[in-house]
């Protein structure tokens, strides 16, 4: 019995409270020791920004600040269910024409049968749900691998894109609500209430973590590391919202443009919602154990069939929303929403953003981070008029190097122990 | 020592198709106790400790714990006696810490978030209650740590939930001197803090070093189980590879030397 048991000397580990510099060096010896987590993610964002900045002037315009979140968002949102697919060592290849399928019914539902946004976004979402169950039972219980699954969702999916289009008619969103998701942005005053709420909230968090473990006297962070945390996201968020709320209109007189895009809000909520899931609660506990070693799970008592199909589920959930937005953007739905690079885009930024394509690892902020970088070579390639046929080449190739910085550090880890 | 028996099997009869794995068995472990298993690859031994914590169901036999006759079915049952065990291959997950690994599947929440610092608390506490010291951090990964400590861990997960009986298979088959030492040394401490153990081991040395009693199995069937202190290294081998030492298990077969009661050391061919 725990209670019972006779308490020898004191706790087991005895280790002094870290200071920031005990801290730093911890985080740098996991660095070298292969758990780089999200760190070529920032890097290459920082080095992106800056090649681009130096070569083409309007890349460090409010205006282009603002289409970088509305461009990368569909992949971000895809990419944040990916995380779920991905921490399991599986894959889900048919997420992009998910995201198209749900996208053609929200515009089948809000347009051809007039119901309001709404009742299209649900359907939307319930759609992507049976596609998720339907891919998670075919993986779990009949035991096919994810990869053959999906691979044919891959292509059923876009099959089903072209009959809901009508072989190939679009449909365009009309409802203003749905053209708002990701053409329209918050009053200034509204997006410095936000910014405020979240910092705070983050804040609160961090305060009480820290005085909770104080307090029963476990070991903690450091308190300056703790406020360098809240320091640094609101000076993060407060430049964000700063730059978003300049006018980027190009003549102040015909229309104003300026705030932040109304997907921002929406990305952070479902950021910080599936960040709580896999980090706060027993089922993320569960994704991550069944990731790590699926045999340990099961002998846990884990429901390992039931956890592989609920990441599916969140995952065609996702690219559901992502679809929504997508729709949002282009004002319309044709038979390519989803299609062409939606897919590769969203599962390289979960890898670049340092989730892993071997399970057990990986962040929601992942995605979002990866997604940053996608959109901005993306969006800096093609301000400096580099063909698409480029784009693709070069974000394969860095698709590529995420995964081999995967691989590699994961030897590393091995390696060195340290995972 | 109590006198009943913490876990005390009777009869236990277990047949996959056409071949019968274990035959009447018996077997008692005591609180406060090492009962090690031992017995040859093939002999039974995973088996039984299959069908005491409920991954196999037995087909004859009886169940009696703490003097009361239970049925184990499924793991739960077995766990919610309060039988723990250890496997071979360990069972953690490589990419989760110290803390997580030992709540894994049983995680504290306080609604629906995890209690993360009753459970560090909780993780810390069990450690120290077996005098485990060779962990750094309660929250590095169980990747980083070394076989001698993972088992550690291992083990201190079994105890965490008011174990009473907690079964170790084969604990220190992948382990260095050193780290074998350190794992006997807290097996050893299990007993003394009261709970029954049943310890799996091959290693000769492993069983006499830590163990009260000993018992046999020889081609599924329990041919004796006797305390340490009245048998010697090379008897136990004889069990194990004969299924009889001297007086001691199987009776002798017909036209065999003598009527079992030679002495070991007399009997031709025995194994050292």
């Amino acid at each position: 019995m725990t209670t019972t048991l006779v308490k020898k000397d004191g706790p087991a580990a005895v280790a002094p409270q870290p200071t920031v510099g005990s801290h730093v060096r911890t985080y740098l010896s996991r660095v070298r020791g292969g758990d780089i987590g999200a760190l070529p993610a920032v890097l290459g964002l920082v080095v992106l920004c800056a090649f681009f900045a130096i070569q083409q002037p309007t890349f460090l315009t409010a205006g282009n600040f603002a289409n970088l979140f509305t461009q990368g968002a569909a992949v971000a949102l895809i990419a944040m269910g990916l995380v779920f697919v991905l921490l399991l060592g599986e894959i889900d290849l048919s997420a992009g024409f998910a995201s198209g399928v749900c996208a053609a019914i929200l515009a089948n539902v809000a347009t051809v049968r007039g119901y309001p946004w709404y009742v299209a976004v649900l359907a939307a979402i319930a759609t992507g749900v049976a596609i998720g169950a339907l891919l998670g039972v075919l993986v779990a219980k009949i035991g096919i691998p994810s990869f053959v699954v999906t691979l044919a969702g891959f292509l059923a999916f876009q099959g089903i894109v072209l009959m809901l289009m009508d072989e190939g008619a679009n449909i365009s969103i009309r409802d203003d609500t749905l053209v708002a998701i990701a053409n329209r942005n918050l009053s200034p005053a509204i997006g410095w209430a936000l910014a405020a709420v979240a910092v705070a909230g983050y804040a609160a968090v961090q305060l009480l973590r820290h005085r909770k473990r104080s307090a029963r006297g476990l070991l903690t962070d450091p308190f300056a590391v703790v406020l360098a945390r809240i320091g640094g996201l609101a000076l993060i968020l407060g430049l964000a919202v700063y730059i978003l709320n300049l006018e980027r209109s190009r003549n102040v007189l015909i229309s104003s443009l300026k705030g932040v895009p109304i997907v921002v809000p929406i990305i952070a909520v479902l950021l910080v919602f599936w960040t709580f899931v896999l980090q706060r609660t027993s089922y993320g506990r569960h994704v991550y154990a069944v990731g790590g070693n699926t045999e340990a799970a099961r002998r846990a008592g884990i429901n390992v069939d039931r956890i592989r199909i609920s990441v599916f589920v969140i995952c065609s959930g996702m690219a559901a929303i992502g679809g929504i937005v997508a729709a949002s953007r282009a004002n319309s739905v044709d038979p390519n929403t989803g299609g062409s690079n939606v897919l590769l885009y969203a599962v390289g930024a979960a890898v670049i953003g340092g989730t892993s394509l071997f399970g057990g690892k990986g962040r929601v902020l992942d995605a979002v981070l990866g997604g940053a970088v996608v959109a901005v070579i993306d969006n800096g390639m093609g301000l400096m008029g580099y063909s698409s046929g480029r784009k693709f080449v070069v974000t394969g190739v860095v698709l590529l190097l995420a995964a081999s910085v995967d691989a590699i550090s994961r030897r590393r880890a091995a390696a060195t122990g340290t995972r | 020592m109590s006198a009943t028996p913490l876990l005390e099997l009777r009869g236990i009869d277990k047949s996959f198709g056409p071949v019968q794995v274990l035959r009447d068995v018996a077997l008692s472990a005591h609180a406060g106790e090492v009962t090690a298993l031992v017995g040859d690859n093939g002999a039974g031994k995973s088996t039984l400790v299959k069908c005491i914590s409920g991954i196999y169901p037995t087909d004859a036999g009886e169940f009696l714990f703490d003097g009361r006759p239970v049925s184990i079915n499924s793991p739960r049952d077995a766990a919610a006696l309060g039988i723990e065990v250890v496997y071979q291959d360990l069972a953690l997950c490589d990419n989760l810490d110290i803390v997580q690994n030992m709540f894994l599947g049983r995680e504290k929440r306080s609604g629906i978030v995890l209690d993360e610092p009753t459970m560090e608390q909780m993780a810390a506490e069990t450690l120290a209650g077996l005098s485990i010291r060779t962990v750094k951090s309660l929250r590095q990964h169980v990747a980083s740590l070394s076989g001698g400590q993972r088992q550690t861990v291992a083990i201190a997960k079994a105890v965490l939930w008011n174990s009473k009986l907690v079964i170790l298979d084969e604990p220190t088959a992948a382990l260095g001197v050193a780290q074998t030492a350190q794992v006997l040394e807290l097996v050893r401490r299990l007993a003394d803090n009261g709970l029954a153990v049943v310890l799996i081991s091959h290693n000769m040395n492993d069983v006499f070093a830590v163990s009260d009693r000993i018992a046999a199995l020889y081609l599924g069937q329990m041919v004796a189980q006797v305390k340490t202190a009245d048998i010697n290294h090379s008897q136990v081998v004889e069990l194990i590879t004969a299924g009889r030492s001297g007086n001691l298990g199987l009776p002798a077969e017909p036209g065999g030397n003598g009527t079992g009661a030679a002495p070991a050391d007399t009997i031709p061919g025995a194994v050292r």
